[in-house]
C-alpha cells in the first residue's frame, strides 16, 4: 500500500526533477515616486535540465504578474424612469488590482484548462468567485475583465514570451501609472503539452516612496492634521496670489 | 510632466491640472463664483474617482474664495453678522451632506446623486439667470423703464427677528439659516461652494443689497468648504492635497486675470455668459444620464 502511495506521489510530481526554472528580474521592487509614469519589468530566465531536451512534446512558458487582491463591486446600469442608474450589483471577494499573463504561444497550446483551474492562471480563473443575486454573473465577470483591460490593468499577452532553443526565455511587462501599491506576485510556469511541469514564485514589492508615502500615511493615520494642512495650503495660496498681484498692480 | 496623485492613486499630467485650474480661476474671477461646479465635472472627465474629485474640489474652493474675499474685505462689502447666521446653518448642512454622501456611496448611487444634483441646480439657476439678464438688457435698451421696488413678502413675517446693519435688513433668522443648511448639503455632495445657489437666494429671498451679497457669500463659503474638506478628509480620506495644490495654483493666478477682464464687461453681459456656461454644463450632464452609456458596467471598491 505504501509503495502504491509512493508511486502515486512520484507520478504526481511530474517532470519537476527534469526541467526547472532559473529566473532573473530587472527590478526586485517598484518605487512609486511623485513623477511615476509606470514601469517596465523585464522577466528573464532559463530552463535548467539534467537530461537532453525531450523532442516529443512542446515546451511552453507562462509568466504572470498579479497585484494585491482587493474586493470589488461590479455595477450594471439599467434604465429607470428614463435615466440610466446602477441597478444590479455583483460583489467579488478578491480580484487582483493588476494582472498580466504572458505566454510563449497561444494560450490553448501552452495551457490545458484543467491546469488553468488548478493553478488559476488566466484572469477569469484568478478572480475569486462571488455571492451574487443575479443570474448572469458571467457577464459581470467579463465586464470586470473588459474594464480593467481597457485601463491597462489586466493584460493578456499571448506570444509575448520569447523562448529561444527551448532554454532561454524573456518577456517585458508594462506596469501602468495607475498602480495600487502592495506586494505583487510574479509566477512563472513551465509547461509541456499544456501540463505544468514546474512553477516558480517570487514577490515584487510596489510601494509609494518619499513625499507620496508621507502624504498617504498622513492622510490615513492622522487625517485631521492632513485636513488642516490642506486648508492651510489653500488659504496660504489664496492670500499669496492676492498679495503678489496687489504688488504687481501698484 | 506626469504627477502621481497619492490619494487618487493615478498619474495625471500636471499642466492639464494647472490649465483646468487656470480656466476655472479666470471664470471665477470674472463672475464671482467659486468655480467648484466646473472643476468637479472636469475632474470626473479626466478620470479622477468621483469621491476624490468632490472632496478635493471643496479644498480648491477654499483657496479661490479666500483670494476673492480679501478684495471684498478691503471694500467693506462683507456682512459678517449675516455671514455668521448663514454659516451656522451651513455647518449643520455640511455635516448632513457628508453623512448622506457616505450612505449613498455604500449603496453605489453616489455618482447618480451628484449628477442629478448638478443637472437640477445648474438647470434651474442657469435658466433663471438667463431670463433675468435678458430682461435686464432689454430694460437697459429702453430708457425710462420703471425699476421694480423690493416688496415685503412672507419672509418678513417670521419670528426671531434680527438686525443686519451692513445689509440694512431687519428680518427673521430662519430663512438665512435654511439657506445656509441647503448650501452646506450641496457643498458636501457636489464639491461646490454653493455661491451659485446662495447669491440668488440672498438677493431674491432675503432681499439683501447686491453690493454686499458676493462678499458675504464668499465669507460663508470659505468656512463651509473648509469644514466639508475636514469632514471628507477625516471620514473618507479622499482629499488629495497634490491634486488640490496643482488646481489652486492655476486657480488663484487665473482668478486675478479674470477679475481684471471682468471689470471691462457690462454686468448683464457677464451674467448672460455665465448663464450660458451653466446651462451648457447642465445639458452635457443631462445627456449623459438620458442616453444609453457605451459601458453599462462600472466598478467600485468593495468592502473588506
Amino acid at each position: 500500500m505504501i509503495r502504491l502511495v509512493m508511486f502515486m506521489i512520484f507520478l504526481a510530481l511530474p517532470a519537476s526533477a527534469e526541467e526547472e526554472i532559473v529566473l532573473g528580474l530587472s527590478h526586485d521592487q517598484v518605487a512609486i515616486t511623485a513623477t511615476f509614469e509606470g514601469s517596465n519589468i523585464l522577466v528573464f530566465g532559463a530552463v535548467r535540465r539534467e537530461t537532453p531536451i525531450p523532442d516529443k512534446s512542446e515546451l511552453g512558458v507562462i509568466v504572470t504578474i498579479a497585484g494585491p487582491d482587493m474586493p470589488v463591486d461590479i455595477w450594471r446600469k439599467d434604465r429607470r424612469a428614463g435615466i440610466w442608474i446602477n441597478t444590479d450589483e455583483v460583489e467579488v471577494d478578491a480580484a487582483p488590482s493588476f494582472y498580466a499573463v504572458a505566454t510563449s504561444a497561444p494560450m490553448r497550446d501552452v495551457l490545458h484548462h484543467v491546469e488553468d483551474l488548478q493553478y488559476r492562471i488566466t484572469a477569469p480563473r484568478k478572480i475569486r468567485a462571488i455571492g451574487g443575486q443575479v443570474s448572469d454573473s458571467v457577464a459581470f465577470m467579463n465586464a470586470l475583465i473588459r474594464i480593467r483591460t481597457d485601463e491597462g490593468l489586466y493584460q493578456r499577452l499571448e506570444g509575448a514570451v520569447d523562448l529561444e532553443q527551448d532554454t532561454l526565455f524573456r518577456t517585458a511587462i508594462t506596469l501602468p501609472a495607475n498602480l495600487t501599491e502592495g506586494i505583487y506576485e510574479a509566477r512563472i510556469f513551465l509547461t509541456r503539452n499544456g501540463r505544468v511541469i514546474d512553477e516558480y514564485i517570487t514577490e515584487i514589492p510596489v510601494q509609494k516612496v518619499g513625499l507620496e508615502r508621507w502624504l498617504y500615511n498622513l492622510a490615513h493615520n492622522q487625517s485631521l492634521i492632513y485636513a488642516l494642512m490642506s486648508l492651510a495650503i489653500a488659504v496660504g495660496a489664496g492670500w499669496g496670489a492676492s498679495a503678489v498681484f496687489g504688488m504687481i498692480r501698484r | 510632466m506626469q504627477v502621481y496623485l497619492p490619494i487618487a492613486e493615478i498619474s495625471v499630467n500636471a499642466f492639464l491640472l494647472l490649465g483646468i485650474g487656470g480656466i476655472v480661476g479666470i471664470l471665477s474671477g470674472m463672475f464671482g463664483v467659486g468655480g467648484g461646479f466646473l472643476i468637479t465635472p472636469l475632474l470626473f472627465f479626466i478620470g479622477i474617482p468621483p469621491a476624490v474629485a468632490v472632496a478635493t474640489s471643496t479644498n480648491q474652493v477654499v483657496a479661490s474664495s479666500f483670494s476673492a474675499l480679501l478684495a471684498h474685505l478691503k471694500r467693506k462689502t462683507v456682512d459678517m453678522k449675516m455671514g455668521t447666521v448663514l454659516l451656522v446653518g451651513g455647518l449643520a448642512g455640511s455635516a448632513l451632506g457628508v453623512l448622506l454622501f457616505n450612505f449613498l456611496r455604500s449603496l453605489g448611487q453616489v455618482d447618480l446623486l451628484v449628477q442629478l444634483c448638478y443637472v437640477l441646480f445648474l438647470g434651474v439657476i442657469g435658466a433663471l439667470m438667463f431670463v433675468e439678464s435678458l430682461n435686464a438688457i432689454r430694460r437697459a435698451n429702453r430708457p425710462g423703464a420703471r425699476v421694480v421696488r423690493r416688496k415685503h413678502n412672507w419672509v418678513h413675517n417670521l419670528p426671531f427677528k434680527m438686525k443686519f446693519r451692513v445689509s440694512g435688513l431687519y428680518i427673521s433668522v430662519v430663512p438665512p439659516l435654511l439657506v445656509g443648511v441647503l448650501v452646506g448639503v450641496l457643498a458636501a455632495i457636489m464639491g461646490v461652494g454653493g455661491g451659485f445657489i446662495m447669491v440668488p437666494a440672498m438677493i431674491y429671498l432675503l432681499g439683501m443689497p447686491t453690493k454686499v451679497v458676493i462678499g458675504t457669500s464668499l465669507f460663508q463659503i470659505i468656512f463651509v468648504a473648509g469644514f466639508t474638506t475636514v469632514l471628507h478628509a477625516t471620514t473618507n480620506h479622499t482629499v488629495d492635497v497634490v491634486l488640490a495644490l496643482l488646481l489652486l495654483i492655476g486657480g488663484v493666478v487665473g482668478a486675478q486675470f479674470g477679475t481684471r477682464w471682468g471689470v471691462r464687461m457690462k454686468a448683464e453681459q457677464l451674467r448672460i455668459l455665465l448663464a450660458t456656461l451653466v446651462l451648457g454644463v447642465c445639458i452635457k450632464l443631462a445627456i449623459d444620464l438620458l442616453i444609453q452609456p457605451t459601458e453599462l458596467y462600472s466598478l467600485t471598491a468593495g468592502a473588506l
